[in-house]
């Protein structure tokens, strides 16, 4: 074969996964110098961005606007985008094997831990991934019913899913009406007859999962009070000794804005959000009708591993919390893609920084790598993902330097472009998003929101005439 | 940010050796696979010690003729173990204190990998680079559209 990444025979890769770190690997890919690259991303969603336009809370646009760096890597010349394309349902791997030299998977976590407890498949017990989806508009998960006229609701998990759950749950109409939630989910929240959320964690203060800025805008709601418990606040001596030992700042500093809640009262607030700290969930309880009507909690003690990490587990004390809905938020996690070697313990492709390992041989499987929450299980934040997908980057050029991709039958732009047309006739081109994205801008301008979505993947191929 | 993020992008192929391997077996293995330590299994794939460059240099001061030891006579077999779920930031004190810089991970009763120093200081500047780059999008943002 013919050296790839020159002029004449440019490196081709298919990047599967409009998320953050797809963006990231087309960026590192395409501004080195050493190759010359090009990039067909494909998504099986017509709109790019992943978890920063389904993920990300709506009440968070700042961090949103991270799209506009997107943009500026989209309008590379040598990157091309096709959405609303599926792999495994309009193309196979096969079919990509035979048009690039290196595909990278960088399809995220899609799916939702569970808590194996009994009662977890009542009606009314959720995963906190599906609800964000919901009010997020994300197409799959529009006509989702969640049933919000309960007035008690509890949240499992103290990550940065759960504590959106709660605030979302928590915002005024007034608050919710500036931001771009879905349209459906608007008039839903705001016929909330929901009054009290707690959020439960297994752990302590010092080990919850959430950053200082989140804890701190819980107490900052219109109209919710923030409360924590007196004794759950209180660190035990185990966590003191931890944070007295180290120079963990941001820990000291969280954990101050935790106790600072505990001196609150329920006030003339109508709703309250309620943190509370070291018990579990071990059973959820149903009503007559099948309905989660109540969490049993075990209240948890700490202890440390050989390792030092203080880990929980159950005393005998157990109490139980009224709840007519329950967000399961402990975490997300990746799913399988058919062809591709996986790592099911953990929910990861199997891969050794990036390249994707050959479970037999234990070696690296040619021409196919991953980036992001695939490769490494969902952590970090969206930035996270850039030194992640610069270690894959990083390899996939030095095997393409070393002559080790694969060897597609057809290396041709045009001809790839042809085949996905036939394929999926209704692709999107990074032109028709953008075309989406002025509408759906233009939409909120009209209502003095920052964008008013589009949550139907047929509302948005008509919206541009596909 | 627990061990399993790390371990996530290691492959689960741990390198190890038997006790009664020869030192020389042990050096040779560590410099082809490019690691600085091994983890000692027994016959049943258990854990029993780990053998580290520090273990070769300290003995090779005082033993000229130790490539041909077992990996047993010099191995530290005062082991700490982790699991996945470990708090990062909590094992790196831990490996500051005690003075150790690998911990093997075992999972389920199986050994599933093996956690440097050196990743550990890895996953932590790459989460400082995240933050910093996601702090950086916000500041923008909030210079670009003033609220």
């Amino acid at each position: 074969m013919s050296q790839v990444g020159t002029e004449a025979s440019p490196l081709r890769v298919a990047v599967v996964g409009a998320g953050p770190t797809g963006f990231y690997t087309t960026d590192y890919l395409l501004k080195q110098d050493r190759l010359i690259v090009e990039v067909d991303m494909f998504e099986r969603l017509p709109t790019p961005f992943g978890l920063v336009r389904y993920g990300v809370a709506p009440d968070h646009q700042k961090i949103k606007s991270v799209t506009k760096v997107y943009d500026r890597i989209a309008q590379n010349p040598r990157f091309r985008f096709f959405g609303n394309v599926e792999l495994g349902k309009q193309i196979s791997l096969a079919d990509l094997r035979n048009h690039y030299h290196q595909i990278i998977f960088t399809t995220g976590a899609q799916s939702d831990r569970r808590l194996g407890i009994p009662g977890e498949d009542l009606e009314g017990s959720v995963p906190a991934t599906e609800f964000v989806a919901w009010y997020n508009g994300h197409p799959d998960y529009r006509d989702y019913q969640v049933d919000l006229s309960c007035e008690h609701v509890v949240v499992i998990g103290v990550g940065n899913v759960a504590m959106d759950v709660a605030r979302i749950l928590c915002r005024t109409p007034e608050e919710l009406a500036v931001t771009d939630i879905a349209d459906y989910a608007l008039e839903a929240l705001t016929a909330s007859k929901v009054k009290h959320v707690t959020i439960v964690g297994r752990r302590g203060p010092a080990q919850a999962a959430f950053t200082t800025p989140e804890i701190k805008e819980l107490g900052e709601l219109a109209d919710t009070e923030a409360i924590v418990l007196a004794d759950e606040a209180e660190l035990d001596p185990l966590s003191q000794s931890a944070l007295a030992s180290g120079s963990d700042r941001s820990t000291a500093k969280k954990v101050e804005i935790i106790q600072s809640y505990v001196e609150r009262k329920p006030t003339e607030k109508s709703r309250t959000l309620t943190l509370r700290f070291l018990v579990s969930p071990i059973e959820l309880i149903g009503d007559e009708t099948g309905r989660v009507a109540a969490v049993r909690l075990a209240k948890n003690e700490l202890y440390a591993t050989d390792a030092g990490s203080l880990r929980s587990r159950q005393t005998d004390e157990v109490e139980t919390v009224p709840a007519g809905l329950v967000f399961r938020s402990i975490g997300y996690r990746g799913i399988p893609l058919e062809g591709v070697p996986f790592y099911e313990n953990w929910g990861v492709i199997l891969n050794k920084e990036g390249r994707v390992i050959d479970p037999n041989s234990q070696t690296a499987v040619i021409g196919e790598y991953t980036a992001g929450w695939i490769k490494r299980g969902p952590s970090g934040i969206i930035g996270t993902n850039k030194p992640d997908a610069l270690e894959t980057v990083t390899h996939m050029l030095a095997d393409a330097e070393a002559g080790a991709t694969l060897n597609p039958s057809d290396a041709c732009a045009d001809t790839a472009a042809a085949f996905v047309a036939q394929r999926q006739p209704r692709f999107i081109s990074y032109d028709d998003w953008l075309k989406l994205d002025e509408m759906e801008l233009s939409r909120g301008e009209a209502q003095g929101r920052p964008r008013v979505k589009f949550t139907s993947v047929e509302e948005m191929l008509a919206a541009i005439g596909k | 940010m627990n061990v399993r993020q790390i371990l996530a992008k290691k492959g689960i192929n741990v390198i190890t050796i038997r006790p009664d391997r020869q030192i020389r077996e042990a050096v040779t293995l560590m410099s082809r696979h490019h690691i600085g330590a091994l983890v000692v299994v027994n016959s049943d794939g258990n854990p029993v010690g780990i053998i580290s460059e520090r273990d070769i240099v300290r003995r090779a001061a005082e033993d000229e003729a130790l490539f041909g030891l077992e990996v047993q006579d010099i191995m530290t077999s005062d082991l700490v173990i982790g699991v996945p779920q470990d708090d990062i930031s909590s094992v790196a004190q831990t490996m500051t204190k005690k003075r150790f810089r690998h911990l093997p991970i075992v999972e389920n009763g199986d050994l599933v990998g093996i956690i440097s120093i050196g990743d550990i200081l890895k996953a932590e500047r790459d989460q400082y680079l995240g933050e910093i780059d996601t702090l950086e999008t916000k500041i923008q943002a909030e210079s670009s559209q003033p609220e």
